[in-house]
């Protein structure tokens, strides 16, 4: 080539951008979701169709750092509280299918003819499920939270730590002797250095990560918190790689112990669009991969193998399932999501090829069939969709195959909250005492089922989707209550409300004060802060407790709340205008608490202190503390 | 021995200068049962049922608050609105309180001299207070002579109060050792006076 290294590397990053940005939402209008897109553009692209991109295995191993994101991200969605609640799944789920998929595979495979060292490598390696496939599907689809997609992650999160293992255990595989080489460098040296790892990753999360954090926010120079978020994630994969851990792994930890500093928020937001784009190559570089010469010869064989991994895979995903007691139509939905092989196959196949564990052509073949049955995934699951979905007892209501009595009915509810979650169930349960039609959105089919037994109208499926708000009655209802828990998911809701049903009033849960500002600037009619009310009346108890009289201090909270509720509206109309808006959102929570502080100082005291004076003694506590005392006091002289 | 129920209302105990004193006069007696109002129902929130039920236990019923706007504060009036119910207190059958006796226990910040016809609320008390008797009378509970300490605003000092609380208590002591024991208001609230203008004095 007569141009430079430069012009083949930006062609190629121009090549792999453009076919996500053409491909994805071709995809996703169809309804095929982002997944299948960027396999579809990879397959494009590569050395078979167009041949547009050289050298994508490369690529993919840049690309597969996007996984190590996206387990961060994952891991700061997770509390310590959390995982330790997933232990069951982890360890009995996870641990299950893991070697009984393998000794199914292994028993399978020992019918053809390949050696019982090979059947076993191969059995070991296609047992593990491709956690980008899965969590991105799953999450598009809001599948995370429901009792299938906290399985899946769990059998996700088993599998990556089964992989050091594995690791090790191959190389004992091997055919010839050449592969056994330094397996024996003292084992208790690494064990050591793995758990000083893992400690270094939590003590200094703990106590080095979020202080400097705290000091680079203070520079209020986004691009370096940026820098910061990159280099902890690098960091971190880099440190594990050295001792030999997944790095998936250890940036997991991470995020699980970054999950509870005040800065969750912000690595998110900072991390995501980079995860974003590197899975998206990462997938591009699955499609590119494809052999499709390979595919050509034994179009039989490969076929075959395809669809008895999958089918293989599933058996023992829902029996599994069904042992762990996870419910019918959650199994199903758990069963297809893991069917595929996974990205570390790939990576686990070229180790085993240097290692001499099995032939070359039992590895292109391996790679093949894994990248197919990566690819059938979203497919299988659009076809749980359509078919599995309908047949379950909450079915989407707005399927139009869905049965008679699962109609949307004819009188719509004047009412529509979405999310029914803590939030949602106070509002739906006080409405439901007083006979208040309402229809209820609610993508955890867990809860619909349980719902329904008690008479409430109920419809699985995201509040964001126009099609089932419009099934749910949107255009004659009155009232649209967003109740559901993601702050950036009400915004979008309302956003969408606002444009196509404008004739609606929304009331809308915030979570906390600059979202709720924010709700209001999107047109929301009424928000209300989820931690408002719990907050005042824990305060009005506090005063009570030190001897305030009970309906001094309900008052105090009364005003306090219309204090506020005033300061926050006025602040929603002007805060834009004149107020410097940091990069940084505590920053932005600081100023706000900061401001409000000082009015605090002002307002109330004085508006309590004027009530039920008479002129005889009207100064007499302008003191609130003495009149405190003076209560207290009383009070004791009671008992 | 009658049991009574001191039905108390006063939203500022903390500013009180009468109250205070009086409602721990009472305090801890066999057979009085004290009963706060704005300390129970914050939010004027009733338990009608509840306040029903302690109507039922008890003989005597006393009201006591201070005089706001010649009438009680605004929660003794949301408790008989909500409390006195048609079927339970009045009406066809109705007749849970009768026989019962009612008794307000008042403070007023004017003298005794501004209820009358040539003072200053150009009314006299018992006709301020006509509502209750008349609710009584409906209610078919006989109105006693309301106890009654006038002139708060100027005169508040603890002697007169710690006074005027024993005798409010005796007056409660009465009444729940005899069913059919009233007094004669004027008088008794005459003779104190007097004797107050004589210590002052």
């Amino acid at each position: 080539m007569e141009h430079g290294v430069l012009f083949g590397v930006l062609f190629n990053i121009f090549i792999y951008l453009a076919a996500g940005v053409v491909a994805v939402p071709i995809a996703k209008k169809s309804g095929l979701g982002s997944v299948l897109g960027y396999l579809i553009a990879g397959a494009i692209v590569g050395p078979y169709a167009l041949g547009l991109i050289s050298n994508q295995q490369d690529v993919m191993h840049v690309a597969e750092f996007g996984v190590v994101m996206m387990l961060f991200l994952v891991g700061l969605e997770l509390r310590p509280a959390l995982l330790w609640q997933l232990r069951i799944p982890i360890l009995g789920t996870g641990g299950l299918q893991l070697v009984a998929t393998s000794l199914c595979i292994f028993i399978l495979l020992l019918f053809t003819n390949l050696a019982w060292q090979t059947a076993l490598a191969i059995g070991l390696i296609v047992a593990l499920s491709s956690t980008a496939i899965v969590i991105q599907n799953l999450q598009e689809r809001e599948l995370m939270k429901t009792e299938a997609g906290k399985n899946a992650f769990a059998v996700l999160l088993f599998q990556d730590i089964a992989v050091i293992p594995i690791l090790s255990i191959l190389p004992l595989l091997a055919i010839s002797d050449a592969g056994i080489v330094e397996s024996a460098t003292s084992s208790w040296q690494s064990a050591l250095l793995i758990v000083g790892v893992i400690a270094g990753i939590i003590i200094g999360g703990h106590f080095l990560v979020v202080p400097l954090l705290r000091i680079i926010a203070g520079s209020r120079s986004r691009e370096i918190f940026i820098a910061a978020a990159l280099s902890l994630v690098v960091g971190i994969a880099l440190a594990m790689e050295a001792v030999g851990l997944s790095a998936a792994l250890g940036t997991f930890l991470a995020g699980v112990v970054l999950a509870e500093s005040e800065y969750r928020h912000e690595l998110e937001s900072d991390i995501e669009p980079f995860k974003s784009l590197l899975l998206g190559i990462f997938f591009i570089s699955v499609g590119a991969n494809l052999d499709f010469a390979l595919l050509l010869e034994k179009p039989v064989l490969v076929s075959l193998l395809v669809a008895g991994l999958i089918m293989t895979k599933f058996t023992v995903l829902f029996a599994t399932g069904a042992i762990f007691k996870i419910q019918r139509n959650q199994n199903w939905l758990f069963a297809c999501a893991l069917s595929q092989g996974g990205e570390f196959a790939f990576v686990l196949t070229s180790f085993s090829l240097q290692r001499q564990v099995f032939a070359p052509e039992i590895a292109s073949l391996l790679v093949l069939v894994v990248t197919l049955s990566m690819v059938f995934t979203p497919l299988l699951l659009i076809l749980h969709d359509k078919f599995v979905m309908p047949e379950s007892p909450h079915k989407p209501k707005y399927h139009k195959n869905a049965a008679p009595e699962h109609k949307i009915p004819e009188n719509h509810s004047p009412v529509i909250i979405a999310g029914f979650g803590n939030f949602g169930q106070v509002v739906g349960r006080l409405l439901h005492g007083y006979h208040i039609d309402t229809t209820i959105l609610e993508n955890d089919s867990e809860q619909i089922s349980l719902l329904r037994q008690f008479n409430y109208k109920v419809f699985y499926g995201d509040a964001e989707q126009l099609d089932l708000l419009h099934a749910a009655g949107a255009d004659s209802a009155k009232l649209f209550v967003i109740a559901v828990q993601s702050a950036s998911k009400t915004k979008r809701i309302l956003i969408k409300a606002k444009k196509h049903f404008p004739h609606l009033t929304v009331l809308a849960r915030a979570v906390d004060r600059n979202h709720a500002q924010q709700l209001l600037r999107l047109g929301a009619d009424h928000v209300f802060r989820e931690s408002l009310d719990s907050g005042i009346s824990l305060g009005v108890e506090t005063l009570k407790a030190l001897g305030m009289r009970a309906n001094q201090a309900h008052r105090a909270g009364q005003v306090f709340r219309r204090h506020d509720e005033a300061v926050l509206h006025d602040e929603a109309k002007h805060i834009h205008e004149h107020e410097p808006q940091y990069v940084n959102s505590s920053l932005t929570e600081r100023r706000i608490l900061k401001k409000l502080l000082g009015m605090d100082a002002l307002t109330y005291y004085d508006n309590l202190n004027d009530a039920w004076s008479t002129e005889a003694h009207s100064n007499d506590d302008k003191n609130t503390v003495s009149g405190l005392a003076a209560a207290h006091k009383h009070n004791k002289s009671n008992n | 021995m009658q049991k009574i129920l001191v039905l108390f209302a006063h939203p500022a105990l903390q500013k009180s200068l009468a109250h205070k004193t009086l409602f721990n006069a009472i305090q801890g007696l066999e057979g009085i049962t004290c009963h706060d109002l704005y300390e129970h129902y914050p939010d004027s929130f009733i338990n009608i049922k509840k306040e029903q039920r302690l109507l039922l236990e008890h003989d005597i019923i006393v009201f006591q608050f201070p005089l706001y706007w010649y009438s009680s504060p605004a929660i003794l009036k949301e408790w008989q609105d909500l409390v006195l119910e048609h079927g339970f207190a009045y009406g066809e059958k109705g007749n849970k309180l009768a026989g019962k006796r009612l008794m307000l226990a008042v403070s007023t910040g004017g003298s005794e001299n501004s209820y009358s016809k040539s003072g200053y609320n150009q009314n006299s008390l018992e006709e301020f207070l006509l509502p209750f008797s008349k609710m009584s009378y409906i209610c078919g509970m006989s109105y006693l002579s309301p106890f009654v300490v006038h002139d708060i605003h100027k005169r508040h000092d603890s002697q007169r109060l710690l006074k005027k609380a024993q005798e409010y208590r005796v007056r409660l002591l009465t009444l729940q050792s005899n069913s059919e024991f009233d007094v004669d208001t004027k008088d008794s609230e005459n003779s104190t006076e007097q004797t107050d203008n004589a210590e002052q004095a």
